[in-house]
Order: C-alpha cells, then structure tokens, then sequence
C-alpha cells in the first residue's frame, strides 16, 4: 500500500491536469488553482523540515564533530536573529496603533532584509559576470572549426550589441552594419537552434509525464 | 476612467477644430450611462454590423461585441464608441466599456456577464461637446439594438485541438512501443555521452577518496525536471553506495529534501549497504536563489568534491555553481530543460545533458525495456515533427497558409 496509494494518486491527479488543460469548464478549470493551494500549504508546512533540519546539521557539526564550527555558527546565529525580529517586530506592529506589518520601512526586519540580505544577494548575482568572463575565455578559444564559429559569432554578435559597431561599419549600408550582423545570428541560427532544443525538452516532457502518470517511472518514490 | 476621458478630450480639441460647436447637442459625462439624449453630429457615424457573441473556448461570463463603422468617422468627431448593456430590449442601457476610434472594425469583450442570462447591446458613437467648456460627452450616433444573447461555459476548449491531437499521436507511440517492449522487442537506443559517463564520474571520486555532489536545482517537486533529477539521484547514489563512495546532495527546497531522503536511502539499501546511509547526506541550505548559489560554492570550495552533478531547474546560479566546481577540478555533468542555461552549462561543465536528454536519462541508466521503449516512442513523435516541419516549410513557400494550424488563440 506504501507504494499502491502514491501511484493511484499520481494517476488521478495527473489524468485529471492533462485533461483540464483541453476543458475550460467550471469545475476544470479550477483545478489548478485548487491544486497550487494545496500545494503552497504543504510546502508551507513543510519549510520547518528544511528549518529544523538545517539548525540540526550546524549544531551537529558544532557539538559533535567540531568541523565548520564558525560557518555552523553563522547560520544559526543568523537564522535566530531573522526569527527574533520577525516575531518582535511582528507583535510589536500588532498592538501598536496605528498597526503595522513587520515588513514595513523602520523595523528591524525589514533594516536587516534591506541592508544585509539584499547586499548579500546583489553581490552574489554580480559575481556572475565574472564567471561569465572566465567561461566565455574558455568556450571561445578557437580548438576547432565549431569553437572557432561560436567565437565569430561571439565576436559579432557582442560587438554588434554596442554603439562602436555600427561606428565602425557605418561607411556600409544600413543593412550591412553590424548591428544588423548581431540581429540576425540571434534570429536566425540561435533562434533555430533554440526551438529544436525546445521541441526535444517538450517532447521528453510529455514522455516522461507520461511515464509517471502510468507508474512505469516511480524512482521519484525512492524505488525502482 | 476619468484620466482616460481628460486624455480624450485634449486629443478631441486638436482633432475637432472644424466642428461648429452651435449645431452640437451635449450631455454630461457622467450622465452618459445613464440616458442617451439625441444629439447630431456633424456627421452621423453609421455603426453597422454590430454582433454580439459567446466568447469561444472559455469558461463562461464572456461575450464578445463586435462592430463596423462607415467611413467618416475622424469628420464626424467620433473619439470613442461606448458599448452599453441592458436586460431587456426596452430596457436600461448601461455603459459597459468603451473603445477609442482610429480602426476599421472594432471588438470589446464585456467579461461580466452572468451564463444564460439574455442581454442586449448596442454601440453609440461620442464626441467631445466644444460648446461646453466644462466639456462633456455629444452622443454622435448608435447602433440598433442587438440581442438576446447569452454567454456559456464550453466542454472542449476548440483552439487546443492541434495539441489534442500531437499528445494522443505522441502518447499513441510511446504506449505503442512501451507495449512492443513488454513483449520482448529490444530496441537501439543510441549512446548518450553525458549518461555513459555517470559511472566513471562515480568512479574517479572512489578513486580520489572525495565526496560526490548533487545539485538537484532550484525548483520544488512540481516541476518535471526536479523529479527526472529525483529518477537520475537514485541511479548515482546507488552506484555511489556501491563503490562506498559519500553523496552530498545539498538542496533548496524542504520537499525535495524529504524526496531525496527517502531515495538515497533506498539506493544504498539496493546496494546492499543500507548502514553507509547518513542522514545528513541530505540536507536543506535555503530556498533563496543566490544564497543556496553561496552555500553551494562554499562547500565546493571547502571540501573539494571530485565529482558535481547538476541536474535540475537552473538559473541565474547555473554559471556561479559550474564555474565553481570547475574552478576546483572536479568532474562535471549537467543536465536542464531551461535553454537559457544551456550554454553556461556547455562552456563550465564536462558533459551537458540537453533537455530531452536529461528526461531520457533514467530510462537509459534503467535499461529497464518499459522505459526504453517510451524513449523509441518519443523519438518516433520527433520524427513526426520533422515531417510536420519540412511539409510545413514547402507549403508555406507555395503560399499555403498551414502555419494558422499551429497558432494558439
């Protein structure tokens, strides 16, 4: 039965959502928005697994294995000092008048969220373009006649992207300066190359959505 | 609303400069809706063909009025046409949405409308009274009265057909040839690079004596990538368990840490070595984006991993992780269904599983025959679409319209 009630489930709930995709009819056309409650709340409630199971493994690492004791500490100290202000802040706002929400500009909550956690985040996302300087050298290096075609068109396609491109090609006609080079290598063979990839990934899509509302794939279920 | 009229008005002083404001006869705007008192325009605008339908392929409340107008309406100062409702023929018209002027055939979609409920419409033609400074609305001209009419739901949404009819030919083959291995057919799958790989990856890190890292993506289990991730999770853990080989699989959301719990710990029990499991194998990091992309770099970096699996729903972290993991050395094999990362996995990682490769994946490591032979159906719907697209390119060059066939409404 362990394996019997999750199949049978996935058989109805994914009968009935390929289904509701070709009727628009009440009460078809809830069932999605009926289905992402339910799920948003078990996701809600299941959060505190991901919580709890974090603060478990630092404190383990910590007191029992004594290894990344100061990242350990880090995350916990920092996890209890969000919840701390989140729940003052939150009763705090509740019995002030006139109320407000521990989201709002001022609180220690939202102080914290503005100018620790959004700087962290900014910083991260900006390292990107640095990895993407240090992928791009390597993808680009000209080891054979495909890299060498991806770095032309790389070539092209980033110079024809800034101003100085057409400044250089601008004694062409219009049609020929290399802005106009970048636009079509991204309409025509990228845009080409783009849609096959898609065509695959929806066809694998329905083909595996297909082996899991059959039961022909449950390894999701942790078996074979 | 109000704007929108004060925008109309401006526009209507530079449009209307030639209208002898005398022979114009006004009401207020706001008393518009309400009444509708004769009035003459300079030139009357005759709205014809008015039609009202059900809207098609919805789920009810919807119709959608239609109209044409005769030529003349920049003379007659028309600026916007009201469309107005009532329950009855005779009854009390009210406003219900307008549409400015400046087309050749007009349409609104009134989407309140209560399913067999019979209405009645009809379009009127407004100006802007330049006799009033105060402004205010000169009802040019109107329709007849349309109606009954009555919205309703539909059983089959008609626009969809086209897929209708690629899944059931798609599901057709794959139920076809999953039929066929079942009984006994074998089939030629053809090598894939990324997949043959699994278990040397595997085996360079039992060889280093080092960790192997899971990625599994940044998405719950609702999307369809994070479960084809679940599916290849449970092949590499088991041969990882086999090899006594430790998994990380550090993840971003709370039920995918249940999930991979539950299957990592099934793997080492098929392995045969169900007291290696740790329950900390597994574990949560956080559901933000950038710092479960800082977490994972910090533990690439501190425990140098042999091996990195990244297969799942990637974004924006795709390249910090990959750059990562090759910054260190480790052996790299990636796999997503979103195209946008595609590349940054191609330029960081050793080998790429792209898009229907990384759904092909657990089939492939299975040799399972059900399994394989829904890949053979999936190819077979592949090759139904290149002949799809190849007829499709010679019709359309001759000028045969078959594009409008794939085009959702």
């Amino acid at each position: 039965m362990k394996r019997e009630i999750p199949l049978a489930i996935t058989f109805i709930v994914g009968t009935i959502f390929a289904v509701a995709y070709f009727i628009p009819h009440y009460p078809f056309n809830q069932f999605e928005n009926w289905f992402n409650d339910w799920f948003a709340i078990v996701a809600a409630f299941a959060i505190w697994l991901g919580a709890l199971n974090l603060i478990r493994i630092s404190a383990m690492k910590i007191f029992r294995k004594k290894v990344d004791i100061l990242h350990s500490s880090l995350i916990i100290l920092s996890f209890l000092i969000m919840v701390f202000f989140g729940f003052y802040d939150g009763f705090s706002g509740l019995i002030a008048d006139p109320p407000f929400s521990y989201r709002d500009a001022g609180t220690g909550f939202d102080w914290l969220y503005e100018y620790v956690y959004s700087s962290l985040s900014a910083t991260m996302f900006a390292l990107l373009a640095f990895f993407v300087a240090s992928a791009s050298y390597r993808a680009f290096r000209a080891r054979n006649f495909e890299a060498t075609l991806l770095l032309l068109a790389g070539f092209l396609v980033m110079l024809g992207r800034v101003p100085v491109g057409d400044l250089l090609t601008q004694w062409l006609p219009r049609d020929y300066q290399l802005s106009q080079w970048a636009n079509w290598i991204m309409n025509v063979p990228n845009i080409a190359g783009q849609r096959a990839i898609m065509i695959g990934i929806a066809l694998g899509l329905v083909s595996t959505s297909l082996r899991i509302i059959l039961g022909l794939e449950r390894a999701y279920l942790g078996g074979d | 609303m109000k704007i929108f009229r004060v925008l109309l008005l401006v526009a209507a002083v530079v449009a209307l400069t030639a209208v002898p404001a005398a022979v114009q006869d006004t009401v207020g705007a706001d008393a518009v809706a309400d009444s509708l008192a004769p009035s003459t325009p300079v030139i009357p605008v005759n709205i014809e063909n008015l039609s009202v339908r059900d809207n098609p392929n919805d789920e009810g409340g919807a119709v959608i009025v239609s109209w044409d107008v005769s030529e003349g309406e920049y003379a007659g100062g028309v600026i916007t046409y009201m469309v107005l409702r009532a329950d009855s023929r005779d009854g009390e018209f009210v406003e219900i949405g307008d549409v400015p002027f400046g087309h050749a055939s007009y349409n609104l979609r009134d989407n309140n409308t209560d399913d067999g409920v019979e209405y009645f419409y009809k379009v009127a033609a407004v100006s802007v009274d330049l006799a009033n400074s105060d402004g205010g609305w000169l009802i040019g001209s109107e329709s007849d009265v349309f109606g009954p009419v009555k919205s309703s739901a539909q059983w089959f949404n008609m626009s969809r057909l086209n897929i209708f009819v690629g899944i059931i030919i798609l599901c057709g083959a794959i139920i076809y040839y999953i039929t066929a291995a079942k009984g006994g057919k074998e089939f030629y799958i053809r090598k894939i690079a990324g997949i043959v790989e699994v278990e040397n990856a595997v085996g360079r890190s039992t060889e280093m004596g080092r960790a192997i890292y899971y990625v599994p993506g940044i998405h719950d289990m609702d999307d369809v990538q994070t479960l084809a991730s679940m599916t290849i999770l449970g092949k590499v853990a088991e041969i990882a368990a086999q090899n006594d080989t430790r998994i990380d699989v550090p993840v971003a959301r709370s039920m995918v840490m249940v999930t991979a719990k539950e299957i990592v710990k099934e793997s080492y029990s098929r392995a045969g070595r169900p007291d290696a499991y740790q329950d900390d194998q597994v574990r949560y990091l956080t559901d933000d984006q950038f710092g479960y992309a800082a977490a994972i770099d910090g533990l690439f970096v501190r425990e140098k991993p042999a091996t990195v699996f990244l297969m799942g729903a990637f974004f924006a972290e795709s390249l910090i992780m990959a750059e990562t993991g090759n910054s260190i050395g480790a052996i790299q094999i990636a796999g997503t269904a979103q195209p946008a990362q595609l590349p940054f996995f191609v330029a960081a990682c050793d080998y790429t599983l792209i898009g229907e490769e990384m759904f092909a994946a657990s089939a492939y490591l299975s040799r399972e025959p059900k399994l394989l032979g829904s890949l053979k159906g999936q190819d077979l719907g592949k090759a139904v679409f290149l002949v799809a697209i190849v007829v499709g390119i010679i019709l359309e060059s001759f000028g045969v319209p078959v594009s409008n066939l794939f085009k959702l409404n």
